[in-house]
């Protein structure tokens, strides 16, 4: 599923509301996700699960085409933990 | 606004009420529609991709022999599908920038 599938599905059921509108809480909702862990937090949405980032150390690495080592720097990525519930869903089938 | 708390679903309700101007509860119920797209998509076994945010890959591990820590017994695990995290190209950069 992608991103305007979802948007088709929640349009089926909320015919009250505006396409506009639709894609406005879509955008909202992810992007206030990203938001909150470029801030420094974390997100919890229960059932579904956590959004947090994680510290990555700086390392040595090395330029594949050169053999060069280079430094890489340390940084800091997004990490999903899937919640207790959606983890049991999967596979029940 | 610089925020380091933990946000739930009650604070994106009061975002899309605030800026979308939906009732609390029908922002709550909209969370909730989408949260439920997206699981059952991932149910049904299809990965599911937000552009500019991110794709749910599902993965399917096979059985392996694993040990219960505690008494060192071998046990097997059952094949079981996992949900993994791939953040897209811009929300690795947002989070790495900070804003």
């Amino acid at each position: 599923m992608i991103r305007s599938e979802l948007i088709k599905k929640l349009e089926d059921e909320n015919p009250e509301l505006k396409t506009q509108e639709i894609e406005k809480i879509v955008d909202l909702l992810f992007n206030q996700i990203v938001q909150r862990l470029a801030d420094g937090g974390r997100v919890e949405l229960r059932g579904f699960g956590a959004f947090s980032t994680r510290a990555r150390d700086p390392r040595k690495g090395r330029n594949p085409r050169t053999g060069e080592t280079v430094d890489v720097p340390g940084k800091r990525v997004p990490y999903f933990k899937p919640g207790k519930e959606i983890r049991e869903k999967l596979n029940e089938g | 606004m610089r925020s380091e708390g933990t946000l739930t679903r009650a604070d994106l309700a009061d975002m899309i009420n605030r800026q979308v101007g939906l009732s609390r509860s029908d922002s709550a119920g909209m969370i909730e529609s989408i949260l439920g797209h997206v699981t059952h998509a991932l149910i049904d076994g299809e990965n599911v991709k937000i552009s500019g945010f991110g794709t749910f890959v599902l993965r399917d591990k096979g059985e392996r022999i694993g040990r219960n820590p505690k008494t060192g017994v071998e046990v097997p695990i059952a094949p079981r599908r996992v949900l993994t995290f791939r953040p897209s190209q811009q929300m690795r950069s947002r989070v790495m920038a900070g804003d």
